[in-house]
């Protein structure tokens, strides 16, 4: 009883918040992340001319991390395309996979720009749980948007949420 | 500490009715909640061992950051009323773990309080949470970092968490790295890109044994490059530390060393990598006498396919921090489409060979045997094959699109597991003198999906393992000994409902009264960054590894519940 108590004043403290803050996360943190070649780029340069961004977490070992990917992959193309989009993928492995993360990308063919967040820094500022998980910015480098988790097709609603975003209308 | 509580969530209440204007900031969080309402299964847990008194158990964290300019505050509420079985029993408790203060300006950045940290690999400072598994060794301290024309300072102070509690040594580390492409003007155009690094980690620990003379302060250093050019890179890093008898190594007054590598190359059509790693006694944690997940101040990766498949999953390999020796390759290749072998839509072929064996050992002299405590431990010869392997794996396999509607992958797997060591944590010592048990796995995963139409989709997987084992192997009377098969369907309507059905069967266990079938249903709800998740079955025992430490989680019966959402 004293549990379902405690849990009962937690989800109504949760309703709350969410109520008050929902999408609270508006501009993207500056942290600094690798990129394939090895150099240091901090996240307040991925801004993308005016167009709007896809912020994709992942990790070699993720099975539906991959899926999502290689599911954008094959729709990329025509995604930047209409809409001007850019996709960056950013891998939180360790020492263990950081190597293959390089080697991998090119060899899946993923034309995005791949970035790896080894020690969870800019995973964490961001307030992921788990992966994958996926963010849009707008043109302005906002935060309209996020999803958790991937299912087989999420990528058509994500399509529909990017040309939203593109339209200046509001996904929320 | 409780000032700086109050102070913050004073801060967070002001700041939550105007998180939107950037004059006052913004603030932002998450939080998650996993729970088991345990069903008692007579068969699966005999002794009671997975039911416990309180039925329900459940766990959950909540995380606050707030920003305004350069400055970040953040606080994190753990809870574990009580904490669910086969995870780390001392967390059972609540309170606040997690809080610091972050300011950032022109490169210059300055924490107090917690935060998480990695030089270089990782392989002499890694601070890091893996919050799922109960893995959290973050520093309460102070840490300044400078970055500017490609060069990156870092120095640190404190103590790391262990569980509610701090470990007993204090750590001091500072660690510089160049990016010389950007620092040498002359080097900007150069094609080849080259980044050098360096650390020095020094641990305080009084010596309170009545045994021995303990060094109380324990230095270890390292040095690191990165270089590459077109398709290919190069890694390595080599570390050093001074003696550091402990819980680990058995308290021997012998030096650690490890040297790792890694060599990488792809294009569009193929990709290989290559990496391998020698340590020797590298055991570094800010506690001598810690075990297990606690207060580690490095980390040493496995060198092995992650293998994230359930049935191949339930062998996986963890690295001896002790001392192994390692390599690894791995093999892409895309056949092209339209060819022969590539059928219409291209397939893609992946190999992946890992040794994992021990480091080679010699007494010391005559009179001393192997790891005798309060020696210098053994001797060891760097290009000399160790004695005892811990772990092979071989796997094969392909991935192809059939048809608009379907897809494949199928994996081949061959397995060779040391029991002893993975399980039973035999030291090399006695396994020198005994043949140890290695059990052999064949195992093959196959995949497929399906689009039924829009939106809506169907995946399987049929999995089999299938064990030979000598008769040292794993205890006749185990469950989840032997061989099994595996059936999953999942059938998903994006983007919201999630729904699965799984059953083990391990229908070669050698006690006939264990092959058991082990029924799984899940659904799962997502909306945005929120997802809930509902799961009813029996789960096997398992193994579950982080940061070259593994947890044996015991077979249980119940159902399952998690809620994860950020805002």
């Amino acid at each position: 009883m004293y549990i379902l108590l405690i849990m009962k004043k937690l989800f109504f403290a949760f309703t709350v918040l969410f109520a008050t803050l929902s999408y609270a996360q508006n501009s993207l943190p500056k942290i600094n992340v690798v990129n394939v070649e090895g150099e240091t780029v901090n996240t307040s340069q991925f801004a993308n001319d005016g167009n709007p961004t896809v912020i994709s977490f992942w990790a070699t070992w993720c099975k539906p991390c991959m899926r999502e990917l290689d599911a954008m992959s094959e729709v990329y193309e025509e995604w930047q395309e209409y809409l001007g989009i850019k996709i960056i993928a950013v891998s939180i492995d360790d020492s263990r996979n950081s190597g293959k993360v390089g080697p991998l990308a090119k060899t899946k063919g993923w034309d995005y720009d791949v970035y790896i967040d080894s020690n969870q820094d800019f995973k964490r500022a961001l307030g992921v749980n788990n992966i994958p998980h996926t963010f849009v910015l707008d043109g302005k480098g906002n935060i309209v948007w996020q999803h958790t988790g991937y299912a087989l097709g999420d990528e058509d609603e994500l399509y529909e949420v990017l040309e939203k975003v593109s339209a200046g209308e509001s996904v929320n | 500490m409780k000032k700086i509580t109050l102070g913050l969530l004073a801060l967070f209440s002001f700041s939550a009715f105007a998180q939107q204007d950037p004059k006052t900031g913004e603030l932002h969080g998450n939080f998650q909640f996993d729970g088991q309402i345990y069903v008692r299964d007579s068969i699966l847990d005999p002794n009671k061992e997975a039911y416990p008194d309180e039925r329900f158990l459940g766990q959950g964290f909540m995380n606050l950051v707030y920003t305004r300019g350069g400055f970040t505050a953040g606080v994190r509420y753990e809870n574990y009323q009580n904490v669910m079985v086969g995870f780390p029993q001392n967390y059972r408790g609540e309170g606040i773990t997690y809080r610091f203060l972050q300011y950032s300006t022109h490169g210059l950045d300055v924490t107090a309080g917690n935060f998480y940290e990695q030089f270089g690999s990782g392989m002499i400072l890694r601070a890091y949470e893996e919050r799922g598994l109960g893995y959290d060794n973050v520093f309460d301290g102070a840490r300044v970092k400078y970055s500017r024309n490609g060069v990156t300072l870092k120095g640190l102070v404190g103590r790391q968490r262990k569980y509610f509690d701090k470990s007993t040594g204090l750590v001091r580390a500072i660690d510089a790295e160049v990016y010389l492409n950007e620092l040498i003007s002359g080097m900007s155009e150069n094609k080849t890109l080259i980044t050098v690094g360096g650390s020095f980690v020094s641990k305080f620990e009084p010596d309170n044994s009545p045994i021995y003379n303990l060094p109380q302060n324990v230095a270890s250093w390292g040095g690191r490059v990165n270089v590459q050019r077109g398709g290919f890179s190069f890694f390595s890093e080599y570390v050093y530390k001074i003696n550091d008898p402990n819980a680990d190594n058995n308290f021997i007054y012998k030096d650690g060393e490890g040297l790792t590598f890694g060599l990488n190359y792809a294009n569009k059509a193929f990709g290989i990598a290559v990496s391998g790693k020698r340590i020797d006694n590298m055991s570094y944690r800010s506690e001598r006498n810690a075990q297990q997940i606690e207060t580690l101040i490095n980390f040493i990766p496995a060198g092995t396919r992650y293998h994230t498949y359930t049935l191949p999953a339930l062998y996986p390999y963890a690295t001896q921090i002790n001392g192994e020796q390692n390599i690894q390759v791995e093999f892409t290749y895309n056949v092209p489409k339209k060819s022969g072998l590539g059928g219409k839509y291209g397939t893609q072929l992946f190999a992946n060979f890992a040794y994992a064996g021990s480091i080679y050992k010699s007494p010391v002299d005559g009179n001393t045997e192997i790891g005798e405590p309060g020696s210098q431990g053994y001797k060891t010869q760097w290009f000399k094959q160790g004695q005892i392997k811990y772990y092979q794996d071989f796997n094969i396999g392909f991935k192809r699109k059939l048809s608009r509607k379907w897809k494949m992958t199928f994996t081949y797997l061959n397995v060779q597991y040391n029991f002893d060591l993975l399980n039973k944590g035999l030291t090399d010592q006695v396994m020198l003198k005994k043949d140890p048990s290695i059990i052999y796995l064949n195992e093959f995963v196959l995949e497929m999906q399906y689009k039924i139409k829009p939106k809506h989709y169907l995946r399987f997987e049929v999995q089999g393992l299938f064990s030979e084992q000598d008769s040292v192997g794993r205890a006749f009377d185990e469950l989840g000994a032997g061989s099994m098969v595996l059936g999953l369907v999942e059938y998903s309507i994006s983007p919201h409902w999630f729904f699965s059905i799984q059953n083990i069967y391990n229908f070669g266990n050698p006690d006939e009264n264990f092959r058991l079938n082990y029924p799984y249903v899940n659904v799962a709800y997502s909306n945005g960054p929120t997802r809930i998740q509902l799961g009813y079955g029996r789960q096997p025992s398992g193994i579950f590894c982080v940061g070259g430490v593994c947890r044996f989680v015991p077979a249980s019966n119940g159902l399952q519940m998690s809620i994860t959402s950020n805002f």
